[in-house]
């Protein structure tokens, strides 16, 4: 077996998310009815056997923290290895905030030289696939590369989401000769899905070379610049990936839920995708319940009518109320004959009775977390 | 630092009435309520009075039942010098034997009780079901400086017969004690609940353990005794939702009551919550054609077809057109498209082909055995596959690992027994 260990990035600040990560981490917006956007790229290192995980994070990372905990539902609470938080801190040598992801790793480069793993899998926290990286690693070791990106021709993306991500162009040999981030016009639709395979003491070489020059950033200041000179090499995901860019994927990509075949790509056909407990009663339907076409988590109780949507622990739906097309996260209370159609309530919402919000499939209304409509 | 109380859960019982939903397993590891199995309301009921050691004593295959507490994660009692700690029967230098009585199971472990060395220990039974506060239990016993006190319940006279009967002045002071009486004049029940002093539960499990034809049994044996020896016994009146699933219709039955509207036994109380190992499943999704109506759905769960009335625990999949009424139906099953069930318990990782029926027709004796199979409802065993167009009557049982081709018709009638030969280990 090979020997790896894992860094997973959380995203940095942005409100590309509005609402929803305006005080957490992108990493750790709600998903799916029960799941954190990280648990993803967490059960996914899990899955691909690898038990040594840092999680360097800087922004919000209060709701993160309380949900990795000591890493006990991903069986990262080890005596040896396991899960790491690496937060910014400040020494004589200065502030400690994180510049950029080279830096963060930079930064905690004892952490990187006290493993002893031969690769390390780098992903994003804020990606939704189910991937087992065993097999990327056998091609970054096929291929005696340097470093190996993971990458997707995502046919199903409009253009306009592509500019946010990074395109490569790759040669005969899948060797990638051209990496441009975030392109205004993208000259293809093979992106990076921003898993890296590299070897530990190679990526411990090139960050202290960045950090001498006074470079911040994996792609930008390491990979592209050192496109010609490192064997990096693209391996070809064919199954699911969704990218949580933008308020309309993270709608869309919850509502694919709803379609059995992702369901089952994301969370049966492989490994398992882990979350942490609520302990949470099963979920209640009573007598004048009327749900169709829903994803329905534990806890919730039910006497309204709800289609299309995704109810996470928790959520109580009174009599006469009329959910459509819609997300309502963690305990949030939808009165009696209150209608929502488009819309995505975070956490402990409570839409008092014969409310009617609607949103639109394009620009779904977000209510914020302990909001009282 | 003495620690003050510790609990001893008895969970060793072959719960017999309920016929093959307890022929592989131990009745406090039987699932219960659509996600939990009955032992997980005691152990709760411990942490969440805090009480954080916990002795586990088991007996009749407990392997699921190990698996299942494990080292106590779910219930917080993964602890460094407490915890959770299972005390099965053992071997000694002499000779080893197994626990012949509830008494004796405690008698056998005193070396556990003494390594806490508690002030007081509280004995519990693992195949209950209800949510108590144990430690206003304790006050109530410290007040009254009892020897022992027995949490006792008000039940209907005409089911006094089934229980240890307890005689108490209005304050709850004990003057007599019957074991199963015939003929009841008291309708206040122990529920199989005693906190003990410390040193008056070993000095009496030592001296029961010397009496010739004693069955070593709390109710029939040790609180009798403590009565004429004059000691200091209490009853503690609960006057909560509290169920012994026994048989198999009480089981039934105290399911059941989960799926009211505002259930007399609440489920949703965060101040008492109740712990089990959480499945790693997605939330559960109900299709297009899916319908669900006073039921308890699991995670993991894939409805397509029609639920009303029913308990579904984790990972079922109910496929188009099939309709489930009046059901239980255990984990990791399948229901088939067109299938109908009705007032059927389904155990685990069963499969019920296309089209099948079951609970048609009128109610008619159980030919194996009409003590334990007296109701409608029709038992279904785990890792059975029943194949497709089955018609299956009322009452009828079919037998764990049960494979298509035992299955010896297409119309099971009513009463029918399909059961294995052999112990079910093979």
């Amino acid at each position: 077996m090979y020997n790896t260990m894992g860094i997973i990035f959380t995203g940095g600040k942005n409100n590309r998310l509005k609402e929803l990560s305006a005080e957490r981490s992108i990493s750790a917006v709600p998903f799916g009815g029960k799941y954190r956007a990280i648990d993803f790229a967490l059960s996914n290192m899990i899955n691909s056997g690898i038990r040594n995980v840092g999680i360097p994070t800087q922004y919000n990372f209060h709701s993160l923290m309380d949900h990795l905990g000591s890493g006990k539902e991903w069986d990262l609470d080890r005596k040896n290895d396991g899960l790491f938080i690496l937060t910014p801190y400040l020494s004589e040598y200065g502030t400690g905030w994180y510049k950029g992801n080279a830096d963060a790793m930079y930064k905690n480069l004892t952490f990187l030289n006290r493993s002893n793993e031969e690769f390390v899998v780098i992903n994003q926290g804020y990606a939704i696939y189910n991937m087992n990286y065993i097999d990327m690693l056998k091609h970054h070791v096929d291929k005696d590369a340097d470093v190996t990106i993971s990458c997707r021709y995502m046919a199903d993306f409009p253009q306009e989401y592509l500019c946010k991500l990074g395109i490569v162009e790759t040669d005969s040999d899948k060797r990638i000769i051209d990496i441009q981030e975030k392109p205004l016009n993208p000259k293809s639709n093979f992106v990076s899905m921003g898993v890296y395979i590299i070897k530990r003491k190679l990526l411990i070489t090139l960050l202290e070379e960045s950090a001498a020059h006074g470079y911040y950033e994996f792609v930008r200041d390491i990979l592209v610049k050192k496109v010609k000179e490192l064997r990096i090499y693209s391996y070809e995901w064919k199954g699911y990936w969704k990218p949580l860019c933008n308020i309309q994927l993270y709608y869309q990509t919850n509502m694919e839920l709803l379609n059995p075949s992702v369901r089952y790509e994301l969370f049966m056909k492989n490994g398992r995708i882990f979350t942490k407990v609520k302990d949470e009663p099963p979920a209640k339907y009573n007598e004048e319940a009327l749900v169709r076409n829903a994803v329905v988590a534990d806890g919730c109780i039910i006497e309204g009518r709800v289609e299309n949507s995704i109810l996470f622990r928790g959520v109580n739906v009174q009599r006469g109320a009329v959910i459509n097309n819609s997300i309502i996260m963690q305990d949030s209370v939808i009165c009696e004959n209150t209608s929502l159609d488009y819309c995505i309530l975070d956490k402990n919402v409570v839409i008092t009775p014969n409310k009617q919000l609607k949103g639109d499939k394009n620009w779904p209304l977000i209510v914020g977390k302990n909001v009282v409509v | 630092m003495t620690k003050e109380i510790i609990a001893l859960i008895l969970a060793g019982g072959t719960g017999t009435r309920l016929g093959i939903l307890t022929k592989l397993l131990a009745k406090p590891a039987v699932l219960y309520g659509g996600k939990y199995r009955i032992i997980d309301f005691t152990l709760s009921n411990c942490i969440n009075s805090g009480i954080d050691t916990v002795g586990v004593l088991t007996q009749y295959r407990p392997l699921q039942l190990n698996n299942h507490i494990g080292i106590g994660k779910p219930w917080d009692l993964d602890r460094m010098n407490c915890g959770v700690t299972i005390l099965s029967p053992f071997t000694r230098q002499q000779k080893g034997e197994w626990y012949s009585g509830t008494a004796d199971a405690v008698y056998q472990n005193l070396h556990y009780i003494d390594e806490q060395n508690p002030k007081y220990v509280i004995v519990l039974s693992g195949d209950h079901i209800y949510k108590m506060n144990y430690s206003m239990m304790l006050d109530f016993h410290k007040k009254n400086n009892a020897d022992l006190t027995i949490s006792a319940i008000q039940i209907p006279l005409e089911e006094a017969h089934r229980y240890g009967i307890i005689h108490a002045t209005d304050e709850g002071k004990i003057y007599g004690f019957e074991e199963k009486p015939p003929e009841p004049k008291s309708n206040l029940a122990s529920m199989g609940v005693y906190i003990f002093k410390m040193d008056v539960l070993k000095k009496c499990l030592i001296e029961d353990r010397s009496i010739e034809g004693s069955s070593h049994d709390f109710g029939k044996n040790i609180i009798p005794k403590l009565l004429n020896d004059g000691k200091n016994l209490w009853a503690y009146t609960f006057s909560g939702y509290w169920r012994d699933v026994g048989t198999i219709q009480a089981y039934y039955e105290s399911n059941m009551d989960l799926i009211t509207r505002v259930p007399q036994f609440n489920l949703f109380d965060h101040n008492w919550k109740i712990y089990t190992p959480n499945p790693v499943k997605p939330a559960h999704y109900i299709g297009e054609s899916g319908y669900v109506s006073k039921s308890i759905i699991s995670e993991g769960c894939m409805i397509f077809g029609q639920v009303k009335n029913s308990i579904i625990f984790p990972g079922v999949t109910i496929e188009e057109n099939a309709f489930i009424e009046d059901s239980i139906i255990m984990s990791k099953s399948t229901v088939k498209s067109g299938s109908r069930l009705n007032c059927t318990i389904v155990g685990e990782k069963t499969t019920l082909g296309r089209n099948v029926r079951t609970g048609i027709g009128d109610y008619a004796e159980n030919i194996f055995n009409s003590e334990i199979y007296k109701t409608k409802i029709t038992v279904i065993g785990s890792d059975t596959i029943v194949p497709d167009n089955t018609n299956i009557g009322c009452n009828v049982v079919i037998d764990n690992k049960i494979s298509a081709q035992d299955i010896p018709s297409s119309n099971i009638p009513s009463g029918y027994a399909l059961l294995k030969g052999g112990d079910g280990n093979v």
